[in-house]
């Protein structure tokens, strides 16, 4: 790899541990694109970045668990639900339309954005 | 009763979290918005949460070799900096401002996912992506 795109690479994971630092989740939608940009072919992408916020986010409960506001116990209610849905995501990839769910997901996400500002 | 709700958001987030599409927010989202949890505390869980749906993600990637080490290599050590520097401001703000913060940052995704919609015909090239662990 170039020189150059070490330093982009290194520049766009120090923006990506911001984010998932900062936000706790939200990295994937800049490290996908980045990696992309590094040559990175899209289903490795997809892949690689999963493996780069994972063990960011490790580091980041780490930090998160200095501070008294949050518990590992809060978290153990959700991980049954996601594991399963985890399994059914993967199986349904190529089965679903991607187009609507995007848009529904962009309206959900937008109406929470709204309603999220105001709260 | 909590672990019934619970489940839901849950596996719908895992659900979109294994189709990419960001829904590594989903629970976070359900948290804030529906649940009134802490902004701080909900971005806790959310990491929590994407911990073992990432396991088993990267169990399967790893085998079909879709995983680029050399790259991570780079963007892993410079994203630890990132984190303490986050996670620090995180930890500092005031709890309505972070959850602020938060609602610009998915207004950006709405607007991404939204136009991603419109922007890419419904072709094979949409669906098969790549996304998919389990796609070879």
């Amino acid at each position: 790899m170039k020189k150059m795109k070490k330093t982009l690479a290194a520049a766009a994971g120090v923006f990506v541990g911001f984010l998932n630092g900062l936000f706790g989740s939200g990295g994937g939608m800049v490290a996908v694109p980045v990696l992309k940009a590094l040559g990175v072919e899209d289903r490795k992408s997809h892949a690689t970045s999963i493996l780069v916020i994972s063990v960011l986010s490790l580091f980041t409960i780490g930090m998160y668990l200095g501070n008294d506001s949050f518990h590992l116990t809060d978290a153990l209610y959700y991980l049954p639900g996601g594991l399963a849905g985890a399994v059914v995501g993967a199986l349904l990839l190529n089965k679903l339309p991607l187009r609507w769910l995007r848009l529904l997901f962009g309206g959900v996400v937008l109406y929470s954005a709204i309603r999220l500002f105001f709260r | 009763m909590e672990w019934l709700t619970a489940l839901l958001p849950a596996f719908f987030g895992a659900v979109l979290s294994a189709l990419g599409m960001g829904g590594g927010g989903v629970l976070l989202i359900y948290l804030t918005v529906f649940k009134d949890v802490d902004q701080f505390a909900a971005q806790g869980i959310n990491l929590v949460f994407f911990i073992p749906i990432a396991i088993v993600s990267l169990i399967i990637h790893i085998k079909n070799k879709l995983v680029d080490f050399k790259v991570a290599a780079i963007l892993i050590p410079a994203g630890i900096l990132g984190v303490f520097a986050g996670s620090k401001l995180a930890g500092s703000l005031p709890d309505g401002l972070l959850r602020r913060l938060f609602a610009g940052f998915l207004l950006l995704i709405a607007f991404k996912e939204i136009y991603s919609a419109f922007k890419k015909p419904a072709s094979e090239e949409e669906t098969n992506d790549g996304r998919s662990p389990a796609k070879k």
